[in-house]
């Protein structure tokens, strides 16, 4: 599927073997010694607490598996990822792309220093290349430049985005990218403006 | 590096700061930025502030402090009390005297303690520098790297409290977890990328590596300020959206020898100077 291989390099899988200096060392560090130290050496500051270093099924198995979890796991993961998304009760994806825009250069947010209730971004530039006028734009993630001149805007196209941006586990098990709506980090308007953002003619991402 | 006067110096860094402005402009082409930064980074090489740090470390180091008014000249930082010339370039290791696995700040808090008397909390209240005030302890670290300058890194893993510190390390290095899924791999685990402009080491590579830890401690220009390598990893940490590491415990310690390991064969060439 194309727009599937577009998105697809997010979640670009390590090297299964253990660096060469380890001599792969792992059972050198046994599971409930590693606990313990996360436990001991962490500690809660502003809104970021100690339960965020307790992993949920997609962290433990991409963790564990450096990325390259099997495929009957990895399908059944998946497939519970999907059932995450809240899909827009109107059924409309298409937000304000210029309010998406402001949300996509903006970086803050969940962070130590951040204010509780305080504004959350998209970060979206912190890895993605999305208009020509940005050049200060990291390379983590693929280039969606032009992504809805190249896609087009179809009802699919729309609520794969929309998905995409609500849950990027649902669709690569191990991606890099944050999931902005399972983890509230997003509102489901904010990220209808992100998906007009990325496909409306109009934006800065498909039109220079 | 030539002396400066401090005014010269850092009127040397704010011009090559309004040099990145224009260079990064002018490069236009996304695939000419990279370019245009490494020019930016080979001209604040010539002028690095860290070495007024370094001075004032280098005097903290032989004044006689705390309650027992000593110096740290006895300090034991891994080649014998009162050696300097060379160690950091073989730290994290283990030390009999402790049965712990120390880095350089974790050591230092040792001397300054069991030496000089001063309170641990006393010591760690102020880890890091900020606006409101510089901490003593990144000045003496600034002052210990700039002594292992021309050494080469050779962190080995002899004891079996190393190679626990080490895959300890590792473990944390590939551990996913928080709200936004993020591992040190997710940004330091592949070649040629960057988050905005900055360039992102793959520390999972000799070669990245190397090129990293040898050029750590910083001076940070963006902030004004000298950073010390717990630093770098507590601010990792919060843009990992990770709770806070406790300063210089076993799980930044372990981390740090996972890197200078890996760093290995490489000449060290700090303190740095970061964007």
């Amino acid at each position: 599927m194309r727009i599937a291989r577009h998105f697809a390099s997010i979640g670009i899988a390590l090297a299964g073997a253990c660096t060469a200096a380890s001599a792969c060392a792992q059972d050198a560090a046994p599971e409930p010694l590693f606990e313990r130290m996360l436990q001991r050496d962490f500690r809660p500051k502003g809104i970021a607490s100690v339960d965020r270093l307790a992993q949920d099924e997609v962290q433990k198995l991409c963790t564990e598996t450096r990325d390259r979890p099997a495929a009957a796991e990895q399908a059944r993961v998946l497939r519970e990822q999907l059932a995450k998304i809240a899909w827009p009760a109107d059924g409309r994806f298409l937000g304000d792309w210029r309010a998406g825009e402001r949300l996509a250069q903006d970086g803050r947010g969940m962070t130590w220093a951040d204010r509780p209730g305080g504004p959350v971004g998209g970060s979206c530039y912190a890895c993605h290349q999305l208009s020509a006028t940005e050049i200060a734009h990291g390379t983590i993630g693929p280039s969606l430049l032009h992504l809805g001149r190249e896609r087009g805007a179809s009802p699919e196209m729309q609520k794969y985005v929309y998905g995409h941006i609500y849950n990027a586990k649902a669709y690569n098990l191990c991606s890099y990218m944050p999931r902005f709506g399972v983890s509230g980090a997003l509102t489901e308007q904010q990220i209808k403006d992100l998906v007009a953002l990325l496909l409306d003619p109009e934006s800065p991402v498909n039109r220079d | 590096m030539a002396p400066h006067s401090a005014m010269g110096c850092r009127r040397a860094v704010l011009a090559a700061a309004a040099m990145l402005a224009a260079l990064v402009s002018a490069a236009g082409e996304p695939d000419r930025t990279s370019e245009a930064i490494a020019k930016y980074r080979e001209m604040l090489d010539e002028a690095n502030p860290a070495e007024f740090d370094e001075a004032r470390g280098a005097q903290l180091w032989k004044t006689p402090r705390g309650p027992r008014q000593v110096s740290l000249e006895r300090c034991d930082l891994g080649k014998g009390p009162g050696v300097v010339k060379g160690v950091y370039a073989e730290l994290p290791r283990l030390f009999a005297d402790s049965g712990r696995v120390q880095d350089l700040e974790s050591r230092l808090i040792s001397c300054m303690t069991s030496l000089q008397g001063i309170p641990e909390g006393d010591i760690v209240a102020r880890p890091f520098s900020t606006d409101a005030g510089r901490s003593d302890i990144e000045a003496l670290v600034a002052y210990v790297v700039g002594q292992s300058r021309g050494a080469t890194m050779n962190v080995s893993l002899r004891d079996p409290a190393e190679h626990i510190a080490y895959a300890l390390g590792e473990r944390l290095f590939y551990y996913r977890a928080g709200p936004y899924d993020f591992s040190c791999a997710t940004c330091h685990s592949q070649d040629g990328r960057r988050i905005r402009l900055q360039d992102l080491p793959n520390l999972t590579t000799k070669l990245g590596a190397q090129r990293a830890y040898t050029t750590w401690p910083a001076y940070r220009v963006s902030q004004g300020l000298f950073r010390s390598f717990q630093w770098r990893l507590n601010d990792c940490f919060r843009q990992q959206r990770f709770p806070e590491p406790v300063y210089a415990s076993e799980a930044t310690i372990a981390l740090t020898l996972f890197i200078a390991v890996n760093a290995g064969g490489a000449v060290y060439n700090g303190p740095g100077i970061k964007r």
